[in-house]
């Protein structure tokens, strides 16, 4: 299956601009794509299908090249985040108290996997290791509100609470 | 040069400097199994089947051969308990992410991962099971299929995809255990601008990347009474399908060949080179018009439908520097539906017109647009010269004990120019033999044009036509392709006529060929071998004129008239789609 972002593109021509000049500055540079694809992500906060067939055509590496190394590193993201982060500790502490089971409730509720974005952007899933509220564990975080002693039970009403 | 001593199991070995294990252990006969290891393409030492003991003084250390090289005084052990139990031990860590449904792959007879759990023997292929994950099957491609569940990510395909090809579409993404071979976001093959070559089906050591097998629909065809189905096999088949039964790489097995054709029950059994020598006809002539009317040049030759697919994807631009004449497969296919269905007064809907090809392209190119000069597609199945031997054995048929029998006539009637299409430059020198004749009137002194012979990935000629200086280029790979036609773009090269082959070598070492295990590609020159089968046919050949072929004569006569007028302008000659990537 595709793993293009359903999230619909919105990169604005500053945008453009901007990752041209980046492209032009790292292009002539031995190892170009990640200096290109670290600044790329600062300027869209993500690098989706549009952000790639540029990069691809301006420094001539094909786009599965590119994407076989943003799909390698943890740190590039397919999807834009939402307007509400959401966030689930998945380290040791949370994890044995059950955390895994909101994350897959929550992949089953907003219907995208982790990593993904729901597609009218509101909201995002992504897991995180320790945040060092183990006490309150399993945790979650929605931007920067934390929520804790969670149980399964309790993903819809917080999702209500973001509508 | 200077040389280094070493020691394999004992044996003394002398070897140039920056010579691998792999290739010392060679001279003393040793053979050490690959996996990842492709000569210049792949040497990226990561699948460690092909480790052996070495020891520099400071005691044995386990290494990859294929990429160690070898250093003064070096005692090398191959088959120590340690390295055997380190390659068994590998092997089974592959096997247990490999579906092994080893009874219905296609790669049943000739898979080296198999070969190689043979050799080492592995007595347990479940020996270390766990979770996996499924893979879907990608049937996206005209011409092939992708399962990454039989894959043992060796990157092979990857890398002929990228190096040979210039093409890049496939590639390793994710990492750690979700590692997988696949285009970018995972959109299908057919999605994307892969040019069909296949030429990662033929490195592939497992059957996890494999042509669509059209076998059935051919043995459906003939057994269906309605059809009238007649077969052509293309030049560089019969210099490769002989692998496929034993025979040595480069064995001529034209004879046999055409008897097997027959006996499987084509009602007429004919031969693309004919189609060849009609390509020299309608393109020598298209060159000569270029050249005199001040048409666009370099003309391009556009024989090679991966070539044609790559140039439509990565130099649009280009796409009016490709001769407008379709391919030898698919003039064939016309002149058969045309031309001669009128003269068998056969309905060309109830004619079935099946390719035995060298090549996955091909697959593609039978449903290309303005294919049709008939109404109905000039050719209907394409298989490769891998599915015919599978045909040949499904029908029980004894290859080796047939006898060597000929083509049909008209179709099968052919000269030694339509030969020589099959490996690289002979497109090129098939159309000097003619183009002379055709822009002065006269016979080319010499019919030998071996300057545009041989493997190199690049060459150029110039020759002398009349009053013209024609100027010649020939490229194979079309990563090489890329490279020539930069130089067209930046104005550094001023050719007259370029011929391009999608694979590197040309057909012979097509993506449709028996595939060669890595164990020989590594070490045999392969597309030479198969190649100077095709030249010693030539040489022997009673025309080696396109313009010679008494049935191509004929043919001119009785329908088209005369060559690059209206009709085989109709029938002969197609379009091109600018594609982008």
């Amino acid at each position: 299956m595709s793993t293009i972002s359903s999230v619909p593109f919105a990169g604005t021509p500053e945008q453009e601009k901007k990752l041209r000049e980046i492209i032009a500055k790292h292009k002539e540079e031995k190892g170009c794509l990640m200096p290109i694809l670290q600044q790329a992500q600062e300027v869209y906060g993500y690098l989706p299908i549009e952000v790639q067939k540029i990069i691809a055509a301006e420094t001539g590496y094909p786009l599965e090249k590119i994407y076989g190394i943003v799909t390698f590193y943890a740190q590039f993201a397919l999807n834009p985040k939402g307007k509400y982060r959401i966030s689930v500790c998945l380290g040791t502490a949370c994890y044995v108290k059950g955390s895994g089971d909101i994350y897959n409730k929550l992949i089953e509720k907003l219907g995208i996997e982790g990593g993904g974005c729901t597609p009218d952007g509101k909201f995002s899933l992504e897991a995180c290791r320790c945040i060092g509220a183990c006490g309150l564990a399993p945790v979650l975080t929605v931007n920067d509100d934390v929520f804790g002693r969670l149980t399964v039970d309790d993903v819809d009403k917080i999702l209500s609470q973001y509508d | 040069m200077d040389m280094i001593n070493v020691k394999v199991n004992g044996v003394d070995v002398s070897a140039p400097k920056g010579t691998t294990i792999l290739q010392a252990a060679r001279l003393a006969n040793v053979d050490i199994p690959t996996l990842c290891y492709l000569k210049d393409i792949n040497e990226i030492g990561a699948c460690r089947i092909c480790v052996v003991e070495a020891d520099e003084g400071r005691g044995k250390r386990l290494v990859a051969s294929c990429v160690y090289p070898i250093s003064e005084g070096m005692q090398i052990f191959t088959n120590t308990p340690k390295v055997l139990e380190s390659r068994k031990k590998t092997l089974q860590l592959i096997l247990s992410t490999h579906d092994k449904k080893c009874t219905s792959c296609v790669r049943s007879e000739n898979c080296e991962l198999k070969k190689m759990c043979h050799d080492m023997g592995i007595e347990d292929e479940f020996k270390y099971e766990g979770e996996n994950i499924p893979y879907e099957i990608d049937y996206s491609a005209a011409h092939m299929i992708r399962d990454n569940n039989k894959c043992v990510l060796c990157r092979r395909c990857v890398a002929v995809c990228n190096a040979n090809q210039g093409v890049g579409v496939i590639g390793a993404n994710e990492r750690g255990f979700k590692t997988h071979i696949s285009s970018a976001f995972e959109l299908g093959l057919g999605e994307t601008s892969c040019i069909s070559c296949g030429q990662c089906i033929s490195v592939c050591p497992v059957g996890a990347i494999t042509e669509k097998d059209d076998t059935g629909k051919v043995l459906e065809a003939i057994a269906d009474e309605k059809k009238f189905v007649i077969v052509q096999t293309a030049p560089a088949v019969r210099a490769g399908l002989g692998e496929e039964f034993g025979y040595p790489m480069g064995t001529n097995v034209e004879g046999k060949m055409a008897a097997a054709l027959r006996r499987i029950g084509f009602d007429k059994v004919f031969d693309t080179d004919f189609g060849a020598d009609l390509t020299i006809m309608e393109e020598a002539t298209e060159l000569v018009e270029r050249v005199k009317n001040g048409g666009k040049l370099p003309m391009i030759t556009s024989c090679s439908p991966g070539w044609v697919k790559y140039c439509e994807h990565y130099f649009p631009d280009m796409i009016e520097n490709l001769s407008s004449c379709k391919s030898p497969m698919q003039m064939f296919g016309a002149t058969a539906k045309t031309y001669y269905a009128q003269k068998m007064n056969i309905d060309p809907k109830d004619m079935v017109v099946v390719a035995v090809m060298p090549c996955t392209a091909k697959k593609f190119e039978i449903g290309r647009d303005d294919q049709s000069a008939a109404g109905v597609p000039d050719v209907d199945i394409s298989i490769t010269t891998r599915e015919l031997a599978r045909l040949i054995k499904r029908c029980g048929i004894k290859f080796t004990e047939l006898p060597d029998e000929k083509f049909d006539e008209p179709l099968g009637i052919s000269t030694g120019a339509g030969v020589i299409f099959g490996a690289t430059g002979g497109v090129m020198e098939a159309a000097l033999r003619s183009a002379v004749k055709f822009i002065t009137g006269e016979e080319a002194g010499n019919i030998d044009f071996t300057e545009v012979r041989g493997t190199q990935g690049i060459k150029e000629a110039s020759y002398k036509v009349g009053d013209l200086d024609v100027k010649v280029a020939v490229a194979s790979g079309t990563a090489n392709a890329a490279e020539l036609l930069k130089k067209v773009q930046k104005g550094e090269a001023d050719y007259t006529f370029i011929e391009i082959m999608g694979c590197p070598g040309g057909c012979v070492n097509g993506g449709g060929q028996p595939q060669v295990p890595a164990s020989v590609r590594n070490f045999e020159d392969v597309r030479g071998i198969r190649a100077k089968a095709l030249y010693d046919q030539d040489a022997k050949m009673e025309h080696r004129r396109s313009h010679e072929n008494p049935a191509i004569q004929a043919l001119y006569k009785e329908f088209f008239e005369k060559p690059g007028s209206h009709k085989a302008h109709e029938v002969l000659h197609t379009s091109y789609v600018k594609r982008g990537l």
